[in-house]
């Protein structure tokens, strides 16, 4: 690891200061990616500003009915709680989808936003990488691409967002709130992490010295009705080659409202409104699902290795929208799919 | 090169002052500087488990994580298991049930499995075997080391 300067944020308006103060300076929390990323020599940061004190640990009921997530809350915590459980239980099942209970215990809820991506090129820093390194151009592409994107590729990058639980915060429609010089603003999920486009170096529209605060949900829940099914390489612990959030709400058997995000498919959680929309009337079976299967994945472009995606994209939305339906969402300890 | 930066911790019951560059891991703190050893190095990138130690009660991979972060911390290694000469519940479970061949993920496996009976939220073995994921073992010992955890649990 290369040397670097270390220095603690006394508070949110501090951290602003001292990030705004120094270019080269990045933020670190939980740690689990950007230290990884700082031994493989992909991150060089000349200071850490640790922010991991700040008193951003809170989950707050709002006034509206939604919850009020803070930036530092542990993703176990968070996965665990009382009321995640109880009425935004997609988003628990997408956490404990991913990583092992060691990094959830470290990992904050703003870090997990901004993880970068698991594209081994980007890791390898003898290859060239638009993301790593802007105009070196993209291994992946002509490469080893068997975990990359389908949806949203650009001739730039074909990089994944890696996170779980950015696909059910995509579903649920949340809100990131962020603190930078200027004061403060709230950005729609949607509109928070970025298409590689010609700019894969960008992996969300947070600017460089803002900082994350907090992440909100609201009301709307799909507590009775939703799916987190993951499809990897191995039962636990490895990222997604697929995953799909699906969430409905139901009045007897015609879709009265749906969401549907899919991971480890684009540079970010892919959602796509014109499906939702489509579903909303129809009657909950699975015809409806495999026509929004279809439309959700009606741009899919397969690589050389990674073609297969489509298809088992296709077959996961169906049955995750199945088991949302049905009421028997996808268990994260028993991985038989039901 | 940036100076050293005092950290203080309680390793094991024990109030420790060191000096550390800011790059050390807590694991190379534990190893290298305080003699502790039997928190293991193996992948060094968070994959493996083997550096797997309770801080303030919460499993962590110690090579993910920043000395210097930890300031004030409490930090319960493989070590510290053991009172009074009389093995904690998995080290015995542990031997009893043959959980481990070559040995070296074991102290990893232990402290996680420590972590895991103090979380309470695995009871089926499937949840056990979930919840125990971010341990690897090469030797494959994965049957033994469920059942030892279950007998620990019975126990607890």
């Amino acid at each position: 690891m290369i040397d670097f300067q270390y220095a603690r944020a006394n508070d949110v308006a501090d951290a602003v200061r001292q990030i705004s103060a120094d270019p080269a300076a990045k933020f670190i929390a939980g740690g689990t990616n950007l230290i990884d990323l700082m031994k493989e020599d992909v991150e060089r940061p000349a200071r850490l500003i640790d922010i991991s004190r700040l008193p951003l640990r809170s989950v707050e009921a709002t006034p509206d009915g939604g919850l009020r997530i803070g930036a530092l809350v542990p993703n176990s915590d968070l996965a665990y709680h009382p009321l995640i459980a109880q009425r935004y239980p997609m988003l628990g099942s997408a956490i404990l989808a991913g990583a092992s209970a060691q990094l959830r215990n470290m990992a904050s809820t703003g870090g997990n936003l901004l993880q970068r991506t698991r594209c081994a090129y980007f890791y390898d820093v003898a290859t060239p990488c638009n993301k790593r390194q802007p105009g070196s151009g993209c291994s992946a592409i002509a490469g080893l691409n068997r975990m990359h994107a389908i949806l949203g590729t650009s001739d730039a990058c074909i990089a994944t967002h890696p996170s779980d639980m950015c696909v059910a915060l995509a579903a649920l429609d949340a809100t990131v709130h962020v603190a930078g010089p200027a004061g403060t603003r709230a950005l729609a999920f949607s509109e928070f992490h970025r298409l590689p486009e010609n700019t894969p170096q960008r992996d969300t529209n947070l600017q460089p010295n803002e900082i994350v605060t907090a992440v909100e949900l609201p009301a709307r829940g799909f507590a009775a009705n939703y799916s987190y099914l993951k499809i990897r390489d191995r039962l636990s612990y490895a990222f997604a080659l697929v995953s799909i959030a699906a969430g409905l709400e139901l009045e007897g058997d015609v879709i009265k409202e749906a969401r549907l995000a899919l991971g480890g498919v684009a540079h970010r959680p892919w959602r796509d409104p014109t499906v939702e929309a489509a579903l909303r009337g129809q009657p909950a079976d699975r015809s409806a699902f495999a026509r929004a299967a279809d439309v959700m994945l009606r741009d899919a472009k397969g690589f050389e290795h990674n073609a297969f995606k489509i298809d088992l994209a296709r077959r996961a939305i169906v049955r995750a929208l199945t088991q949302a339906a049905a009421g028997t969402p996808q268990s994260q300890s028993n991985k038989k799919i039901a | 090169m940036p100076a050293k930066i005092s950290v203080s911790l309680t390793v094991n019951g024990a109030a420790t002052q060191l000096s550390v560059a800011p790059w050390t891991s807590l694991l190379d703190a534990l190893r290298d500087h305080l003699g502790l050893t039997g928190t293991k190095k193996g992948c060094d990138h968070g994959q493996c488990g083997a550096c797997t130690v309770l801080v303030d009660g919460r499993r962590i991979n110690s090579c993910l994580t920043l000395a210097v972060m930890k300031d004030g911390a409490t930090v319960t290694t493989i070590e510290g298991l053991a009172s009074d000469g009389a093995l904690h519940a998995l080290q015995q479970a542990f031997i009893d049930h043959d959980a481990f061949q070559c040995g070296y993920c074991t102290p990893g496996q232990i402290c996680s499995a420590v972590g895991l009976i103090a979380e309470g939220r695995a009871k089926s073995t499937d949840e056990i075997r979930e919840l125990m994921s971010g341990n690897i073992c090469r030797c494959g010992a994965y049957p033994n080391i469920v059942r030892a955890i279950q007998q620990a649990m019975g126990q607890a």
